[in-house]
């Protein structure tokens, strides 16, 4: 069996590697990419020799701004976002948790005010013994991030 | 000295001059003291009327009684008028109306909303819609943070002390928004906490985490009668019914029921509270028993309630 990663190389764009297995797509739908004009590459669970498995993704043509890189981070604080240009490693993007995040998340709580009146959830986000935790700004209920699903 | 006198002298460092009163996790220890100073000398003295020229808008969407007609006690007393509603069923809210909306057009007639809504977190969304001071009056099963407040400010009256007291928290720690905002208001202070509830009504995990968090000390307990004699304060808490269907109901309804021979081994100067209405969690012939303190509490809510109020409209305290 080949070693080599059956993903394509891209000339320009950003690559977001060592994506926490499972994460990939919510990262997708983050960044609004599942109908855009860009080329994208998904590699989902691909063998890897630091994490065991993860997840890949490749924007061709586009760079992340850096709210959008640090909310990465908030669905898998392992990942790693190169910028690549003429197929080099241009830069490494540094990445930082984001305290807050607005509209991503929709709130599990039923009873949240979030879900009768039209308004954007708003979640404050903290990292505890590795686990990314979110609270509620409006229910003040917290969750593990897991427990969230992303609003599409 | 006099309530206004005391308000005028720490007007200085009002720290709650228009701002919104929405969770206890905002409260500091220097906006409790100040409240209490307050609300202790509105309990010695008759009340100035601090606030002739401003409006109180009692909005309630849930039915209360007490909670309701405490702050509109005090705001009266206080020489403040009062608008408002009871209840959601006959107001623009019914025709299709966000919260966000009607509050921001009370906010235009009145100078404080005192908002009650069965949605959580619905009083954090009225504070960004109004343009004047936003009370939480409960959200769901969210938070209450006025009750918890005037809670500890009776602890304090009748114990002379919060530091250092041992607390039973006894009922429903699950859903009673009382309670969760209580124990956030104890991450205060020096104090023990003993968690008194069936297995299927403790306290959410997430409220526990905050208060690990910030070293308050706890346990969990399922038998009322070993907690008794251990502790200061036994704050009892109504299950509610509602929560639960009427098998489930049966089951956990009769299993905390404080009677005056489960009393029997209390301290001397330990005192019984409830934030109201009980069902049948403390009986009748507890109140005849010096332990009983809920009824001084429920009272304790007009002067606690005339010290938010004028402590949040009123900078000078005239």
């Amino acid at each position: 069996m080949s070693e080599i990663l059956p993903v394509a190389a891209i000339k320009n764009g950003t690559v977001i590697d060592h994506i926490a297995p499972g994460q990939a797509l919510r990262i997708i739908h983050l960044l609004s990419l599942e109908n855009s004009q860009y080329k994208v590459t998904i590699g989902l669970s691909l063998p890897s020799k630091s994490m065991g498995k993860k997840d890949l993704i490749k924007i061709e043509n586009r760079v992340l701004t850096d709210v959008e890189a640090n909310e990465v981070v908030v669905f898998s604080p392992s990942a790693t976002i190169n910028v690549i240009q003429d197929f080099e490693v241009g830069e490494k993007v540094k990445t930082r948790l984001p305290t807050a995040m607005k509209k991503v998340f929709i709130c599990p709580n039923p009873v949240c005010i979030t879900h009768t009146e039209m308004i954007p959830s708003y979640f404050y986000i903290s990292e505890e013994r590795k686990q990314i935790k979110l609270s509620c700004h409006y229910c003040e209920k917290l969750y593990d991030r897991d427990q969230l699903r992303v609003n599409i | 000295m006099s309530a206004t006198t005391l308000t005028r002298c720490d007007m200085s460092s009002n720290s709650l001059y228009q701002r919104s009163v929405i969770s206890a996790n905002d409260i500091k220890l220097n906006d409790l003291e100040l409240i209490f100073q307050v609300a202790h000398a509105f309990k010695k003295a008759p009340a100035g009327k601090v606030l002739n020229n401003k409006i109180v808008a009692n909005c309630f969407f849930e039915p209360s009684t007490r909670t309701r007609l405490s702050f509109e006690t005090a705001a009266i007393r206080l020489g403040a008028k009062v608008i408002g509603f009871a209840n959601g069923e006959d107001i623009s809210v019914q025709k299709g109306e966000t919260l966000y909306d009607t509050m921001r057009v009370v906010s235009a007639y009145a100078d404080l909303i005192v908002l009650r809504h069965p949605a959580e977190g619905a009083a954090a969304l009225a504070k960004e819609a109004a343009r004047c001071p936003v009370i939480n009056a409960g959200d769901g099963a969210n938070q209450h943070p006025t009750q918890a407040i005037l809670d500890l400010f009776t602890i304090q009256e009748c114990q002379g002390q919060i530091d250092g007291l041992s607390i039973a928290l006894v009922g429903d720690l699950k859903y009673g928004r009382t309670i969760h905002s209580f124990t956030q208001l104890c991450s205060l202070f020096d104090v023990r906490l003993y968690l008194v509830s069936p297995e299927m009504l403790a306290l959410p995990e997430s409220v526990c985490n905050v208060m690990k968090k910030r070293g308050v000390r706890f346990s969990f307990h399922q038998n009322l009668e070993e907690v008794i004699p251990k502790v200061d304060i036994l704050y009892s808490t109504r299950i509610q019914q509602e929560r639960f269907s009427s098998a489930e109901y049966q089951l956990v309804r009769n299993q905390f029921i404080l009677t005056p021979a489960l009393l029997a081994k209390a301290k001397a100067n330990m005192k019984v509270l409830h934030p109201l209405p009980r069902v049948n969690e403390i009986t009748k012939d507890v109140d005849d028993t010096p332990y009983a303190y809920y009824f001084q509490q429920a009272a304790n809510a007009v002067p606690v309630r005339q010290a938010l109020l004028s402590l949040m409209l009123s900078e000078s305290g005239q």
